[in-house]
């Protein structure tokens, strides 16, 4: 009697050690391994926060040519068309990344990695780009040219 | 003199036995075949890695890994620092032919089931190194911050955020943030310099040690043979003198390639200014990427691109657990299928990659 009490106690002391040491290791491990993973995780940097930015001037600008604008941290592609229009579309190809250009000889906007191709409206017309470029909102100031985000 | 050598090996002998360490390397045996050529090409790695650690050591000497500084040291290390040029060649040829050497000595390995029991471990150890040498291929292209490197690496890590769940997460991390940037040269500079360095000396001792402890892997025509049918010869001098020369010959064949065909530098890279033409990566991952192009967008709902690496993904896999579901290698039975496997990875691989170079 007396004996299996004493052997039910220490069943109960064992696990009791059991459990501190399994806790201990697991929140060891938590409390190593929680500042490693938020320290690889790079932080959040203030994005640029721009609503305008210049294209330059309309009058350095050719009929029928492009030019890539920076826009915050992102590149922009500013395009006068033929017909004297001006458009702008975000420059990264919806494909994988790479920044395109106007290709004046197709009179598309292109997309050098892998021969993507847009039409002048930003849609994705050949090649493996997914979606249509994101436009953005142009107007003239006497003879500056003003690209800002489309709300 | 002869005293002093005599001397100084007692001193060591007395303190570390030594007799064992030499009995030992008395009696490893190469054996001798028809495909003994293939032994060779393991140390032809390990020759092509040690050139790699050296001029690498070399190039950290002037390389500086910042956005505003990398390409210009370079350009420095190319034309201003005596025989710079050379240390960078050798060091970009001798990454190509390091994996094509790793190439050659995988697949031969394949071929002829070394992998087997109870090689196991060896086998993953040497897919893991080959995984971490494409690893080093990559991170190491950016390095010199040019156009060409931008774009690649801007391309290539946008691959890796197709795949599900972790695909996103694993960008980030590789980019150290959202785009490719300064963030990602310093990161991909610690990987190519520190971490990769570190845990693939690792895997190479473990790998080293099991190739002694467990000897060459004999042919599997030589299993039921008896002893004095099997043709050996002892490593030491006979095997590790052949090694010796045909070191030799690749520092020489590296460094024809290096003086006649130096490597370029390009332009800086230049983050607002559009792709050029020509982006694409090194050859030997070119073969994915050519890949990837056949996959039509969509299919079904997925985007061809995801199904496609997560495809390569599944192969990596199951090229890494070999040993394990070719059970009848270890049980020592013939096992064609495995011939078959190979002799299609090959081909896919040559044939994919010659499209791509040619596209
Ligand atoms: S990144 Fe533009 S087409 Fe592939």
């Amino acid at each position: 009697m007396n004996y299996s009490k004493n052997n039910f106690e220490k069943q109960g002391r064992r696990n009791f050690l059991k459990y501190l040491l399994t806790g201990g290791v697991v929140g060891f491990t938590g409390a190593v391994l929680y500042p490693l993973i938020a320290y690889l995780k790079p932080p959040k940097q203030a994005d640029v926060e721009v609503s305008t930015v210049s294209g330059g001037l309309l009058s350095e600008l050719e009929k029928d040519s492009g030019k890539i604008v920076r826009f915050g941290n992102k590149p922009v592609i500013l395009v006068r068309t033929i017909n004297d229009e001006l458009r702008a579309f975000e420059a990264t190809c919806t494909h994988l990344d790479c920044t395109v250009q106007y290709k004046k000889e197709m009179g598309v906007i292109w997309c050098a990695c892998h021969n993507g191709k847009y039409d002048l409206a930003g849609r994705n017309i050949a090649g493996p780009p997914p979606r249509p470029l994101q436009p953005f909102r142009v107007v003239l100031k006497g003879d500056e040219i003003l690209i800002s985000k489309q709300s | 003199m002869k005293n002093f050598w005599n001397n100084l090996y007692g001193w060591f002998d007395e303190r570390l036995e030594l007799k064992e360490l030499v009995n030992f390397m008395e009696k490893k045996y190469v054996p001798v075949h028809r495909h003994s050529i293939w032994y060779y090409f393991g140390g032809v790695s390990l020759f092509l890695f040690i050139i790699q650690v050296a001029t690498g050591i070399l190039l950290l000497f002037y390389y500086k890994g910042t956005e505003d500084l990398a390409f210009e040291s370079i350009q420095f290390i190319m034309s201003k620092v005596e025989f710079g040029w050379l240390i960078r060649s050798i060091h970009t040829w001798s990454a190509n032919l390091f994996i094509l050497a790793i190439f050659i000595h995988m697949f031969s390995v394949l071929f002829e089931k070394a992998y087997r029991k109870p090689r196991e471990v060896t086998w993953i150890t040497g897919v893991l190194m080959f995984f971490l040498a494409l690893g080093f291929g990559f991170s190491g292209y950016l390095l010199p911050w040019n156009e060409l490197a931008f774009f690649a690496t801007k391309v290539g890590s946008d691959i890796v955020g197709a795949v599900p769940l972790i695909g996103e997460p694993l960008k980030i991390f590789m980019r150290g943030g959202e785009d490719v940037t300064g963030a990602t040269l310093s990161r991909l500079f610690g990987f190519h310099v520190a971490l990769f360095p570190a845990i693939f000396s690792s895997l190479l001792i473990i790998h080293l040690l099991l190739v002694q402890r467990q000897g060459m892997s004999q042919p599997m025509e030589f299993e039921g043979k008896k002893k004095h049918e099997l043709k050996k010869m002892p490593f030491f001098p006979n095997f590790f003198l052949r090694d010796l020369i045909l070191w030799l010959l690749v520092l020489n064949v590296l460094a024809i390639l290096a003086v006649f065909f130096p490597s370029e530098l390009g332009q800086k890279a230049d983050p607002f200014a559009p792709a050029p033409e020509g982006i694409k990566p090194e050859w030997y991952f070119l073969f994915m990427f050519q890949t990837l192009k056949y996959f039509p967008a969509h299919i079904w709902f997925i985007e061809g691109e995801v199904v496609g690496v997560l495809l390569f993904g599944a192969a990596g896999i199951l090229w890494l657990l070999v040993p394990f579901w070719d059970k009848r290698s270890s049980r020592g039975e013939r096992n064609k299928l495995i011939n078959y496997i190979g002799l299609f990875a090959v081909m896919f691989i040559i044939v994919l990659t010659i499209l791509g170079w040619l596209s």
